[in-house]
């Protein structure tokens, strides 16, 4: 924590113009995205984008990029509990 | 440790702060006053829950009308759920005593976000006014359970935005608490308190805390989902319009099962409070007690779909998931032997909150090994949405969260309010809710085996004597807890003055006054020892 506050890492506003439009181009992606019928790779396709988008808020926008380690264990927990829920979700979608 | 001095000291309720008045409570960040705060909004809210329940059980004495129509039982059942889950058993021990006592327990002043804990105070009381002006709108109360399953609940005619809503910000409350109790116990631990030498109580708001962050905001997309279907007519649950009822259910099970923890591991916290200090003796197992919080927390989060065996999910899941849930009885099954061989040798007092934990101890494992009946996937086939399930989370969660939770207020009682209840009148309350309990419930598992399902209104006469015994179980269960709210009403208003450490307990709450001054410590503690050092050797 101590180098976190020493150590204050500034984004510039140029930065978050740019993150901002690659969301919004994404955001475009996937509307684009719904609109073919990619039969089983539509969720998929979907999930990857919202991964990435997600991605660029969590490191920049929210500033964990620049963090202690302790709050990307927090994240990354957080994170493999999502990916458990996905697969035993899976379990049914794709075996119903 | 100890703050020897208590002649010239002033307590929280009497310290002059900014406000006078009832703003002093309204506006304070004191996170004792919060906790209290807490206690009376969620007592009155169980007194309507449990008249809700008490009237349902008088118009299931009889087989048809006996004081309500069907729909206002519908009404009924679905608001005592709404009630007592959401504004009762979820926050309860957290908020209450989680509050009050977590910064004393590990040598704090305070919680990490005074003003965020505040704010998740008027959050709670915004999401229960919300639930209870719902009753009064013009769809009449909400009739879909408090599972809101689709695509009832996109079609019944009754409102449901406004319930939903309430759910929806008290998901919030919920969150702030859980981000606040992470933050205070990663941060504010007084000098020399490693983690395993935190009371187990604080390790239980640990885990606990972490489900409340990830899980909840599930339940809040869930919810929004709902709203957007039934506002818009989005296909989106509802097959009528595309979309898909299963997921609904997924997606509202992976929360509202880690919610169960939510409710139970605090509960199992406090007991591990409890049975040191009236055994008198270190516990038993203080690191595997620990990480079987964490076990629970963790296991508890992938076991959810045991609730939609019957549903249609694939056979698959089914297994997996049937696997799972005999896999979370692990972790209980060594908290139970470890607080069993606490009190082995123990040199026993039995106080009223230990006779309490003896009525857990004994409920929960009713409660905990049906469970197991119900994750079997043959016995879950034949007992699904029976009485057996009604019986079987009473048990548990009455039988064993609420239990803990009166437990708890007999046990830090005299901290918070530095008087001294009747402890004769307390105890002969406990055999007046046992039996009460166990006519009330115990009734609803044979009634289940033999068919009776849930949340009918009607039913056939040869069910009738159990209901009967069940409805009259209720009355005895509510004289019992009428008795023993009224005998703490009256330590309240004159008991007398309760002594620094009326219990012998060994964690820092004992350590200061009764009731605890604003800032809880003169000087900030130093520990170098474990929270329940009675002597001799301590666990490596």
């Amino acid at each position: 924590m101590e180098k976190a506050k020493n150590d204050i890492h500034k984004t510039g506003y140029g930065t978050y113009v740019l993150i901002w439009l690659i969301l919004v181009g994404l955001t475009i992606a996937t509307v684009t995205a719904s609109g073919f019928n990619l039969g089983d790779f539509t969720l998929i396709i979907a999930l990857l984008i919202a991964a990435i988008k997600s991605g660029f808020v969590i490191n920049i926008f929210m500033h964990i990029k620049f963090e202690d380690k302790i709050f990307k264990v927090f994240l990354g927990l957080a994170f493999m509990t999502l990916l458990a829920v996905f697969v035993l979700t899976s379990f049914d979608v794709f075996f119903r | 440790m100890e703050n020897a001095d208590t002649a010239s000291y002033v307590d929280f309720y009497h310290a002059e702060g900014k406000h006078k008045g009832i703003l002093s409570w309204l506006l304070t960040t004191d996170h004792k006053r919060i906790g209290l705060m807490y206690m009376c909004s969620m007592m009155t809210f169980m007194l309507i829950g449990m008249t809700l329940g008490v009237l349902m059980k008088i118009e299931m004495l009889t087989p048809g009308k006996t004081i309500v129509s069907a729909q206002t039982y519908n009404a009924m059942f679905t608001l005592h759920g709404l009630i007592m889950i959401f504004l009762f058993i979820i926050p309860g021990l957290p908020a209450i005593f989680g509050n009050f006592m977590l910064p004393l327990q590990i040598g704090a002043r305070d919680v990490a976000f005074p003003r965020l804990n505040l704010l998740s105070w008027y959050f709670y009381m915004t999401g229960g006014i919300f639930a209870i002006l719902s009753l009064f709108l013009r769809g009449g109360p909400i009739d879909t359970g408090w599972t809101f399953y689709i695509p009832y609940s996109i079609r019944t005619g009754t409102d449901v935005i406004l319930p939903l809503l309430a759910a929806f910000i008290l998901g919030f409350s919920s969150i702030i608490t859980g981000i606040n109790f992470v933050t205070t116990i990663h941060r504010m631990r007084a000098p020399g308190m490693g983690f395993f030498k935190m009371p187990l109580f604080v390790w239980s708001l640990y885990a606990t805390a972490w489900i409340q962050i990830i899980a909840t905001p599930i339940i809040g997309i869930t919810i929004i989902l709902v709203i957007i279907e039934r506002l818009f007519q989005m296909g989106i649950f509802d097959p009528a319009l595309g979309g898909d009822p299963l997921l609904f259910q997924h997606l509202f099970w992976i929360y509202s099962h880690p919610a169960v923890y939510i409710m139970i591991l605090p509960a199992m916290g406090a007991v591990s409070e409890i049975i040191p200090t009236f055994a008198k003796r270190t516990i038993f197992g203080y690191k595997a007690i620990a990480y079987s919080s964490l076990a629970i927390a963790f296991i508890g989060y992938f076991v959810w779909a045991h609730h939609m065996f019957t549903s249609g999910i694939s056979e698959t899941s089914r297994f997996i998931f049937s696997l799972l849930t005999f896999l979370v009885a692990i972790p209980s099954g060594v908290k139970v032997f470890n607080w069993v061989a606490t009190l082995y040798k123990g040199s026993i007092t039995p106080g009223v909150p230990l006779l309490f934990v003896m009525l857990f101890v004994f409920l929960f494992s009713i409660g905990g090994l049906t469970g197991l009946v119900l994750g079997s996937l043959a016995t879950n086939a034949h007992l699904h949405d029976t009485y057996f399930v009604v019986a079987h989370f009473h048990y548990v969660m009455f039988g064993g969260t609420v239990m803990i939770f009166f437990g708890a207020l007999h046990y830090w009682f005299p901290k918070m309010f530095g008087k001294m209840y009747n402890e004769k009148i307390a105890k002969w309350t406990i055999p007046v809710i046992f039996v009460g309990f166990n006519m009330l419930y115990f009734t609803m598992f044979i009634l289940g085996y033999e068919g009776m399902p849930r949340r009918y209104w009607d039913y056939l006469p040869k069910y009738q004597t159990l209901h009967v015994i069940s409805t009259v179980g209720s009355w005895i269960l509510v004289t019992g807890i009428i008795i023993m709210l009224v005998n703490l009403i009256n330590g309240l208003r004159k008991g007398p003055k309760a002594p620094m450490n009326p219990w012998g307990g060994k964690t820092l709450e004992w350590t200061v006054p009764s009731p605890p001054p604003v800032y809880n410590f003169e000087e900030i503690p130093v520990i170098t020892h474990g929270p329940y050092y009675y002597g001799g050797e301590e666990e490596k």
